[in-house]
């Protein structure tokens, strides 16, 4: 005899029926909600060919230890067979703080590469030409100061900025809501997002200036329709940002891109990126008016879910990884990252990193899932679940609506509160095991099994500090003042920050030093420490 | 009072629990969900949110009088992080404060914690249950020192360290 059946619900809590059947979907309108791939709403894709035209872009997030060593890894990956490169800087980079800060002591060059002026970015991109592999970049609070590092360095390299691809993060609001790195308050730091997003418009319009990243927001244990839904409107609050500060719509939103997480529940994830790019397409049309169809198209890059491996049983980490990434590719993701199955212990070991790779070039090169796009459109059960997520982020929407944009919302604590509170009901879940993780909470072994991690050498921060003073004092000293104080008088009045920024890069200031001067005069900023 | 009065009065009262992340890292997801177990099992949680320096720490734990530590990492700055805020507490004659912690550490730097003085590591995938546990297992002799210096610091000047409080978002 069958035992009763228990009720099911997906990881936002959707009740999930036995099955689905046509009746279920009876206000589905093929024509107007799938449409065919590259063509409004974009639920199917955003290019007509999807994978058969072009693949995914490999891109794996790597960086540690110092500029040389990372730019080791880097070059390792593209002989690997790695399409893009993704930089991850370290903990003072991402706070805006020199690694001779007390405040770095013990941080640098750990989880990240250690950057603090423009000769470690050259040495980080040595013999890795700019217009060619496309370079994304995760960083924000200091956004601006390393992008100005990454002009600087093209301009060394003989590259013209209109030639440069690749992405910056830059996306501030995703760091008040969840990664919380920062540096200043919201509004001088969305000005920032705004001058470096009307640069990339004059002068590198391949580049992607800002990338709206839910990865983070699920990372910090929000539900998969919280990620969605704060996301987009991330998105739509830049958009209405850049407006207000004079770009031009379609100018800048189809340089927009986005970055999801790929977690454990495999419809709901492939379900999220479709309803992603329904939403988008009809909030950006209803609420902006553009004329030109590419400012409708959500592009994204994903993440396998870093929350989602386990220290336990670390190999169980490449079959996890191996079904998210493929929730990513049925979902059309544009750029695909997949975690390594030892970064629970440390930041990923070379081997552990070519089996990440491997196994994206697997499902691209031998499952066959490349052939043709949305392989899972029209099934009851997808189509049912993206009508479903797109509502439940709607209603989201209409909450961040009531309380007059993310901004206000996030002053009043309410995306980290809905975050928080759905974080704290999943590990209840799986404490009690009503959640299953193999190895953790079932089919758990005494013993962890043991992998070799990499470990970055505590010689990393003294070297660094060392180079640091050193170029501080063969640099001119006059030159940085001068640079800086510029900077100060052009933040001071509100002016576009850009060429002054770049103008501080090129006297060799730090980011230490020039994320101090915005500091000053924009102050820094603070959260409520509430649980 | 009599001794066993006072062994009496220092047991009810509920053990209090510093809780921060400690350097420049982040990620609070799991330290929140630590600190709401905690006072979910009625032990005072003292929550110092992120972004904090072992100065602050320490400063702040022997402000509040708190009987344990309970430290959050993810950026790979444990060693160093978590044995200055050793240090600052033995140079503070507070060394009987416990001090755990938790985060991504892997499992060869767990002994060397010990050895420095951390009680205890949590590594992801603890059970929330096991973490209460632990903090409410922190001994009678412990809590009794504790009172004693209680007694002592209400007739000291407060530790010169500096402390840092955050209750509001600040905006220019």
């Amino acid at each position: 005899m069958n035992s009763p059946e228990k009720s099911r619900k997906n990881l936002s809590g959707i009740e999930i029926q036995r099955c689905y059947g046509a009746e279920d979907i009876r206000a589905f309108d093929a024509a107007r909600d799938l449409g065919v791939p590259g063509v409004f709403p974009f639920t199917r894709g955003i290019y007509s060919t999807m994978y058969r035209g072009r693949l995914w872009t490999m891109r794996q997030f790597a960086g540690f230890g110092s500029a040389e060593e990372s730019n080791r890894r880097y070059h390792y990956l593209l002989q690997q067979g790695n399409m893009g490169l993704s930089v991850a800087f370290d903990m003072p980079t991402l706070m805006g703080y020199d690694s001779d800060d007390p405040r770095s002591r013990g941080e640098v060059g750990r989880c990240g590469v250690a950057v603090d002026s423009v000769t470690d970015m050259e040495v980080l991109f040595r013999g890795i030409p700019l217009d060619n592999v496309s370079v994304s970049m995760m960083i924000n609070g200091p956004a601006i100061v390393l992008f100005a590092m990454y002009l600087v360095v093209a301009e060394r390299q003989g590259v013209k900025f209109r030639d440069l691809q690749g992405t910056l993060q830059n996306d501030i609001l995703k760091e008040y809501i969840a990664q919380k790195e920062w540096i200043c308050p919201p509004a001088p730091s969305l000005k920032m997002i705004n001058d470096i997003i009307g640069f990339c418009v004059e002068s590198a319009p391949r580049y992607h200036p800002l990338s709206i990243s839910g990865y983070h927001i699920r990372e910090a244990g929000s539900t998969a329709v919280q990620e969605l839904a704060f996301t987009l409107y991330d998105g739509l609050t830049y958009v209405k940002s850049a407006l207000d500060a004079g770009l031009k719509v379609d100018d800048f939103v189809p340089r927009f891109s986005f970055f999801f997480n790929a977690h454990n529940d495999f419809f709901e994830e492939i379900a999220k990126f479709r309803a992603a790019r329904r939403l988008w397409a009809h909030e950006i049309k209803k609420r902006f008016h553009p004329a030109n169809p590419d400012s409708l198209a959500l592009r994204f890059h994903t993440q396998t879910a870093g929350c989602a491996l386990t220290a336990q049983q670390p190999y169980n980490n490449v079959v996890r990884v191996t079904l998210q990434a493929l929730a990513a590719v049925l979902g059309g993701t544009q750029s695909l990252h997949t975690n390594s199955l030892d970064e629970t212990l440390a930041l990923p070991s070379e081997d552990a990193v070519k089996i990440a790779l491997r196994t994206q070039q697997i499902i691209a090169h031998e499952s066959g899932v490349t052939d043709t796009a949305d392989p899972l459109g029209g099934s009851y059960y997808v189509e049912w679940l993206t009508d479903k997520m797109e509502s439940e982020a709607k209603s989201y929407f209409d909450k961040l609506d009531a309380m007059r944009g993310m901004v206000p919302a996030i002053e009043r604590g309410f995306p980290q509160g809905e975050i928080h509170r759905a974080a704290v009901s999943y590990q209840k879940e799986v404490d009690a095991r009503e959640r299953i993780i193999v190895g953790v909470n079932s089919f758990v072994e005494p013993e962890r099994s043991r992998v070799s991690i990499l470990k970055v050498k505590d010689a990393v921060e003294k070297k660094q500090v060392l180079r640091l003073r050193q170029r501080k004092k063969s640099r001119s000293a006059k030159k940085v003042d001068l640079a800086l104080n510029r900077l100060g008088g052009v933040a001071e009045a509100s002016g576009d920050l850009m060429p002054a920024v770049m103008e501080a890069v090129r006297a060799e200031a730090t980011v230490g030093e020039i994320c101090e001067v915005f500091r000053r005069v924009y102050g820094g900023y603070r959260e409520a420490a509430l649980i | 009072m009599t001794p066993a009065q006072e062994s009496a009065s220092q047991l009810s009262k509920k053990l209090r629990v510093l809780v921060a992340k400690v350097g420049l890292d982040g990620h609070d997801r799991g330290v929140k969900i630590v600190a709401r177990a905690l006072r979910d099992a009625g032990i005072e949680v003292i929550y110092l949110g992120i972004h904090n320096t072992p100065a602050e720490i320490a400063a702040s734990a022997l402000q509040e009088d708190a009987d344990a530590i309970g430290l959050s990492i993810h950026s790979a700055a444990h060693l160093t992080l978590f044995g200055e805020v050793i240090k600052l507490l033995k140079a503070n004659n507070a060394n009987d404060i416990v001090v755990f912690g938790g985060g991504i550490v892997p499992g060869e730097d767990i002994g060397k914690h010990q050895r420095m003085g951390v009680k205890k590591i949590f590594t992801p995938g603890a059970p929330l249950e096991e973490i209460v546990r632990f903090v409410k297992s922190i001994g009678v002799e412990t809590r009794r020192a504790r009172g004693a210096r209680r007694r002592s610091l209400a007739s000291s000047p407060p530790p010169t360290l500096l402390r840092k409080r955050r209750n509001k978002p600040k905006s220019t």
